[in-house]
């Protein structure tokens, strides 16, 4: 296991204030190593990756790691995305958003770049609360849970992240979590490699905000929570069926090959210019 | 992650970027590290620890690092990993920074 801490180290931009501004214990710290083991491991150079963050803590990511980086508006990270795909479809575009950022004020960017299967890698981190704003609820928070504006609880459903992206037609959607650090690095591996629009939405557990009014007593509780309520899709006798004990799904739940928006439109552009000859 | 064997590495916290959220301490399999006085990890059982790689996988905050034990004398330089001694590593209070870059546009 040597040397796994090393290589985060050479991928981090030291100029920047450490240790980050993530609270103790929160799952977002564990993603963005995950996430520089998965580039790490595919051997692309820091110059043809792009990060694309929005804004909430999941988007504080894009300040500490040395790819390019582009720290976006809120909820309108996979606009940037798509732009820069499109522009130069050679880098490999990873979008890294918060449950709030991708779903409530961004839910419409999200379905559209699933339609269109845009060549972006979608890293939702889903920690079921607005985290930096004061933990207000989002719309992936469970309904009956406690947040700072659903005091006696939440009145609403939450959103299936993976459900949606794939309802929306997004070719690869896979679901991880924080607790499970080498299973997130495959899926992130190849979510980025994978041509069209990819989703990986990672359980990330928030402590502050949402562990502390949900009668989790600290980090360590919320970690064994994943450990211990979340089961692998591959073991399920019906994997499209949620399970009837309330366990949350992990794994990948739709990897098809189907061209990305940007590869059909060059192809387009292509075939218009061999008319014109 | 090799073979299971006790006593084939060094564990390092660097204080400075520890958070004490208590992730390494509640999971290593082998109680290898404790919560001190201060709220930070410390290594209290080195020789027990397996390098199962949890704690290195899962410290949000990349303050743990597990080395191999080298035989290098102490206060020279680790020739495999380019960090300093790993006897050394104990007493940091943070990382060493990753060596630069040579710049590929030097015009820039
Ligand atoms: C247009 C706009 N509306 C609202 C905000 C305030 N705001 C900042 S972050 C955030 C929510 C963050 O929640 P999430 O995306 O889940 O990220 P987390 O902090 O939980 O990682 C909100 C509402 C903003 N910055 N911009
Ligand atoms: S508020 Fe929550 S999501 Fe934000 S850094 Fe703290 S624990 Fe993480
Ligand atoms: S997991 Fe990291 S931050 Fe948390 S107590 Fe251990 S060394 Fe400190
Ligand atoms: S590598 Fe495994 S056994 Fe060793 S200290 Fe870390 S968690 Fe414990
Ligand atoms: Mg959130």
């Amino acid at each position: 296991m040597a040397d796994v801490t090393q290589l985060i180290h050479d991928y981090l931009r030291h100029n920047k204030k450490f240790p980050h501004v993530f609270c103790a214990g929160c799952g977002h710290g564990i993603v963005l190593g995950s996430l520089i083991r998965s580039v790490h491991a595919l051997g692309l150079p820091k110059d043809d990756v792009v990060l694309v963050a929005g804004i909430g803590c999941s988007g504080r990511m894009a300040v500490y790691v040395d790819f390019n980086t582009v720290h976006t508006t809120h909820g309108r990270a996979l606009t940037f995305a798509t732009g820069i795909k499109m522009a130069n479809p050679k880098l490999k575009v990873i979008c890294v958003m918060g449950d709030g950022d991708a779903l409530s004020i961004g839910g419409n960017h999200l379905i559209h770049a699933a339609r269109r299967n845009i060549g972006v890698t979608a890293l939702i981190l889903n920690n079921q609360i607005y985290g930096m704003t004061g933990g207000q609820c989002s719309s992936a928070t469970p309904q009956g849970d406690i947040s700072m504006t659903t005091p006696f609880g939440s009145l609403e459903k939450a959103f299936d992240i993976a459900d949606m992206c794939k309802a929306a037609g997004a070719s690869y959607v896979a679901r991880g979590t924080s607790f499970h650090a080498i299973q997130l690095d495959r899926l992130i591996s190849s979510a980025i490699m994978h041509p069209g629009f990819s989703v990986v939405e990672v359980f990330s557990p928030c402590p502050t905000q949402y562990g502390r009014k949900n009668k989790f007593r600290n980090a360590v509780d919320m970690y064994k929570w994943l450990k211990s309520n979340t089961v692998k899709v591959e073991t399920l006798k019906e994997p499209d069926r949620k399970p009837e004990d309330g366990r949350i799904p992990i794994g990948v739940f739709r990897d098809v090959e189907e061209p990305g928006l940007e590869e059909r439109y060059f192809e387009l552009q292509r075939k218009l210019m061999g008319q014109n000859r | 992650m090799s073979k299971k064997q006790k006593g084939q590495t060094r564990v390092c916290v660097y204080p400075d970027w520890c958070k004490g959220c208590g992730l390494c301490v509640a999971f290593c399999p082998a109680k290898v590290l404790v919560l001190n006085a201060f709220g930070k990890s410390e290594v209290a059982n080195e020789d027990e620890c397996i390098n199962c790689g949890f704690c290195e996988l899962h410290c949000p905050d990349f303050a743990i690092a597990i080395k191999p034990r080298t035989r290098s004398a102490p206060g020279q330089p680790d020739p495999r990993s380019g960090w300093s001694d790993p006897e050394a590593e104990h007493g940091r209070a943070s990382p060493p920074e990753p060596t630069p870059e040579p710049n590929p546009n030097p015009e820039e």
